[in-house]
């Protein structure tokens, strides 16, 4: 162990920082605590995972349904405008 | 320059291609309604204000340069629209939510979740562990609706946020020009948003 060696990251930092770590926006002191957390933590491999899982499912929602009547009323402002 | 794809579909629109225009507005109009609703009071003013900006889109649509995205172009319009409507609608502080998302801490993760500080071995570390979620009840809580739920629940800068980023597949460069976010705020909205939908994921698969 170096005298540079942060204090290692508890879980619940670590779920704290789980975007961050998707987006690659931690620092790499940071990034190396945290990888070094999740490599012996099997709890939180479940939670990032679940995280992972939450932006898939997210992924597959689909966007709402214009109402017939709302997408009436473009379609007529589109003709108008090009007519 | 613009890619191929992108030039054609403005080609299209100028050329009064319907279908074109309608693929465009059910691509969109969803995201736009909930990115009105960040500044604007309800659900039907924010409507209105995509609707307004549809109009404004096809009243622009032949000085659109195409130096921004198409995209992008749009939504700028939908915030533009929004915040006037907002201000007409005397929301003086519409946007605070935006600018300062820290201001009230919100935990990913219920505090006593975990052990505490203080514990002699494990401090933080889990105390109420999460359980693993068999793909085929994930399967069955998609087709309950259960993100969807979520995502409507919240509050309206995470709820536009998450949309724009996991629903629609922006990026975070795409949605922080959108919705004038700097990236940390972008990046704690979001995160507050997965959080509290991947908590009801958790309450509905147990």
């Amino acid at each position: 162990m170096t005298e540079t060696t942060a204090e290692a990251m508890s879980c619940q930092e670590l779920v704290e920082l789980v975007t961050a770590y998707l987006e690659d926006a931690l620092s790499g002191e940071e990034r190396r605590r945290f990888q070094d957390h999740l490599a012996d933590c099997a709890t939180c491999q479940v939670y990032v995972e679940q995280i992972r899982a939450t932006i898939r499912v997210a992924g597959r929602v689909t966007a709402e349904d214009l109402s017939p009547e709302a997408e009436r009323d473009l379609l007529a402002a589109f003709r108008s405008w090009h007519g | 320059m613009q890619p191929t794809a992108a030039r054609d579909e403005l080609a299209a629109l100028r050329a009064g291609d319907e279908a074109a225009f309608l693929a465009l507005v059910r691509q969109h109009h969803g995201s736009m309604i909930r990115v009105a609703q960040i500044y604007v009071g309800s659900r039907a003013i924010a409507e209105e204000v995509a609707q307004e900006a549809w109009v404004g889109v096809l009243k622009g649509l032949d000085r659109f340069e195409g130096r921004s995205s198409l995209k992008t172009w749009v939504f700028r319009i939908v915030t533009n629209l929004a915040k006037t409507r907002a201000v007409r609608e005397g929301r003086t502080i519409p946007f605070s939510s935006l600018r300062t998302p820290e201001n009230v801490p919100e935990p990913a993760v219920e505090p006593a979740r975990f052990r505490r500080h203080d514990d002699p071995r494990w401090p933080g570390h889990w105390a109420v562990k999460p359980n693993e979620w068999p793909e085929e009840r994930l399967l069955a809580a998609e087709r309950a609706a259960i993100v969807d739920g979520a995502i409507d629940a919240l509050p309206p800068s995470q709820r536009a946020v998450i949309t724009l980023r996991d629903v629609e597949g922006w990026s975070s460069d795409e949605v922080c020009n959108a919705l004038e976010l700097t990236e940390t705020n972008q990046r704690v909205l979001l995160h507050r948003g997965r959080s509290k939908v991947r908590k009801a994921l958790e309450e509905h698969l147990g």
